[in-house]
């Protein structure tokens, strides 16, 4: 059988001998797949991508792409990948078209830049110098240098990371275009919604170790409720319970919330109480009447789809954005 | 595809583990080092500061020293001579003799105002005695002449001023030639002053070799690390762009600059300051070109491990900062004790600035300067690969 696009094993990496940033990680995706590996800042994605890119040496674990290793096959293998890094500036005194022809020359069969300048939008900015893009334009750019060698494998490292939300939009758009003509993808992000709504697959990396692993509906199944209840409550002296009550407190009214039906897990979210329901026509009733009878007053009610980072703080106990 | 293969430890080019969706074109084996130092020309075109910092500014350095280090016009001294019964008479005599050394100076020296005649020139002026003595107190001549009525001469000068003395001496020597002295020696003077002997034209080959130093120590050095800082050559060498190419590539624009950084400086000095080149062109191109290339890749090695264009120019002025000084960009290096001068001939820069200067101003063959042209090629060479053992391209 052909080999998968990319397939690693049992991946470490140390810095300097000290820091573990990647703490024995395996992976195996499958061709046409767009594979995510989400996690917050500083959980071992970026060297991740960039060792399986070849840019980096594992301190141990092997990588292959289509079953080739980067040590015997480098140079057939940069032909068969595009790579956008975390961060290039590219040279900004260059125009878009001279940037994409330099990139294109590297490679054997690259593609025509005017192809690529259409599919990515930056036609009408192709005379443009680089430094006068935007930052979508310029994130536009940096993904047409790695399409622009006609790639099996893309590569994104936090591709929209700082992006608004239509460029975020444009550049989903050309990945799903790109898989659809049989290409791979492989991306991080710390964006929930971008993996959910991008990837097939995903892995959620946290501490150099992958905590979790399948599709996004997987995932979020393995929360219990695939609902979110959402509240906020106050007494009738308009005492916020939440800002008021010390720990212990606290720790009682969560568990309190708990005991109402079909709820799986309680946690807090700055001023109000999220509960991952399984049946929310279950609870809600029920959460009204004991507001009721407690004597608070309901502030803020609402439910929605369980999310993937429902996921990771359940995982983690943290949130991904946290640092 | 084949469907029963297991994964085979050499890749051959016809497999192709999926389809491509997109007719491709075909890149030459050059195409990528051609596009690299196109686009290398075309990012420090469209670099005002490059423009002026590698062109014009030498220009400038080399118009400003030229300027205020040009070898003076032949100094006037002035004269007055206190009005009385022998003045006009003085005044004669001074004339005479000074349209003739004025004539002398004229057949033995054509085209430079700024030579040294023979003799100085004399401007001489009849004032009253007050006058003339109060105008000599302030400086505005250098001498007051009084002829006593027993027909000696008295003068006034000043012993603290040099002009003042020099002044005297010829004016007495002129004075008593005219009154009918005949000197006993025959003496003839030669002039050292002549075009490729003059302050300028020793300066114009030490700038070019500091140039040429400085445009490769920034050039190659600080452009590579920049290029590292911004994370282009990690994204370069995630591409199948070789990095020989790449070197090769900065290399040659180095070498493209180098001919118009020559070319304009060596213009700027035949046509401002008429310096005379005597060695041929092609040997100070190829001069140019060993500089050029020896300073790119000491540019390299110093650049090979820095992360930050902040170290790098730590670096590259540390490294240049002994050749500024000891390798005779503005002065000559013999001022240094003697003992030193074994390693000041062994610094890069010295090597290039002597022979340029040999093959600019003295027309040296290269095949005479090649002790130089090896210390420059050592250089050059153990840096390169240095540079290429220790580089790091993430």
């Amino acid at each position: 059988m052909v080999a998968s696009p990319i397939e690693c094993t049992n991946l470490r990496k140390t810095y300097d001998g000290k820091v573990e940033a990647v703490r024995g990680l395996s992976l195996q995706i499958e061709a046409g797949q767009c594979f995510g590996l989400l996690g917050p800042n500083g959980a071992g994605k970026t060297t991740t991508i960039e060792i399986l890119e070849g840019l980096l040496d594992p301190t141990s674990g092997e990588v292959r792409i289509f079953g080739y290793t980067w040590a015997e096959n480098e140079r057939q293998l940069r032909e068969w990948i595009g790579i956008s890094l975390q961060e290039t500036r590219l040279s900004e005194k260059l125009t878009v078209r001279e940037t994409i022809e330099l990139f294109a020359s590297f490679y054997s069969e690259p593609r025509e830049a005017g192809d690529i300048l259409e599919e990515l939008q930056l036609t009408e900015k192709s005379e443009a110098w680089v430094g006068k893009l935007s930052g979508g334009q310029k994130q536009r750019l940096a993904v047409a240098t790695a399409l622009v060698g006609n790639p099996r494998i893309l590569f994104l490292d936090e591709p929209t990371t700082g992006l608004d939300p239509q460029s975020r939009r444009q550049l989903w758009d050309i990945v799903r275009a790109f898989q659809k003509k049989g290409g791979t993808v492989l991306l991080t992000t710390h964006y929930m919604d971008e993996a959910e709504r991008l990837c097939d697959r995903l892995a959620i990396v946290d501490h150099g170790v992958i905590i979790a692993e399948g599709t996004p509906d997987d995932l979020i199944d393995r929360l219990g409720g695939h609902h979110v209840v959402e509240f906020q409550v106050s007494n009738n002296a308009s005492n916020n319970i939440s800002n008021n009550g010390n720990d212990n407190n606290e720790n009682d009214h969560l568990d309190f919330w708990r005991t109402l039906p079909s709820v799986e897990s309680v946690r807090r979210e700055d001023s109000s109480v999220c509960l991952s329901v399984r049946e929310p026509h279950l609870t809600i009733p029920a959460l009204l009447d004991a507001v009721a009878s407690q004597g608070h007053r309901l502030e803020h009610l609402s439910t929605r789809q369980a999310s993937l980072e429902d996921v990771f703080v359940k995982l983690t106990g943290r949130h991904l954005r946290e640092d | 595809m084949a469907t029963t293969e297991t994964n085979p430890p050499r890749l051959h080019a016809d497999e192709n583990p999926q389809p491509r969706p997109i007719p491709a074109r075909r890149s030459g084996r050059w195409s990528g080092y051609r596009h690299l130092l196109w686009a290398r020309i075309l990012e420090l075109k469209r670099e005002p500061e490059v423009v002026f910092w590698v062109f014009i500014f030498p220009l400038l350095l080399a118009a400003g020293l030229g300027i205020a280090f040009r070898n003076k016009p032949a100094d006037i001294t002035s004269v007055v001579v206190i009005d009385g019964a022998g003045a006009e008479k003085t005044l004669a005599m001074l004339q005479n003799s000074t349209n003739k050394s004025a004539s002398d100076r004229s057949s033995s020296d054509k085209s430079a105002s700024d030579k040294s005649p023979a003799h100085s020139a004399v401007r001489a002026t009849i004032l009253d005695r007050e006058a003339a003595l109060k105008a000599f107190h302030f400086g505005k001549y250098d001498l007051a002449i009084e002829a006593n009525p027993d027909g000696s001469y008295t003068y006034y000068y000043d012993p603290a001023r040099p002009e003042s003395i020099l002044s005297r001496a010829e004016i007495d020597a002129q004075l008593q030639s005219a009154a009918g002295r005949l000197d006993v020696l025959a003496t003839s003077s030669q002039s050292s002053s002549e075009p490729g002997s003059r302050y300028i034209d020793f300066l114009i080959p030490g700038l070019l070799g500091m140039n040429l130093m400085n445009s490769g120590m920034w050039g190659v050095g600080f452009a590579l690390v920049e290029m590292r800082q911004r994370k282009l050559l990690k994204r370069f060498v995630a591409t199948p762009m070789r990095r020989s190419d790449f070197l090769l590539a900065l290399t040659s624009s180095r070498l493209i600059l180098m001919v118009i950084e020559v070319g304009l400086l060596l213009s700027f000095g035949v046509l401002v300051f008429h310096m005379p080149v005597q060695g041929s062109i092609l040997s100070v191109v190829l001069l140019g070109s060993l500089g050029a290339v020896a300073f790119g890749g000491v540019g390299l090695l110093t650049a090979c491990r820095a992360q930050k264009i902040e170290s790098v120019s730590g670096l590259i002025n540390l490294v240049m900062m002994p050749m500024w000084i000891f390798s005779g960009v503005f002065f000559s290096y013999q001022r240094f004790p003697a003992i030193t001068h074994p390693f000041i001939k062994a610094l890069p820069l010295t090597a290039l600035n002597d022979a340029l200067r040999a093959t600019i101003l003295e027309g040296a063959t290269l095949a005479s300067q090649s002790g130089r042209l090896l210390v420059l090629a050592i250089w050059g060479g153990v840096s390169f690969i240095l540079a290429l053992r220790w580089f790091r391209w993430t």
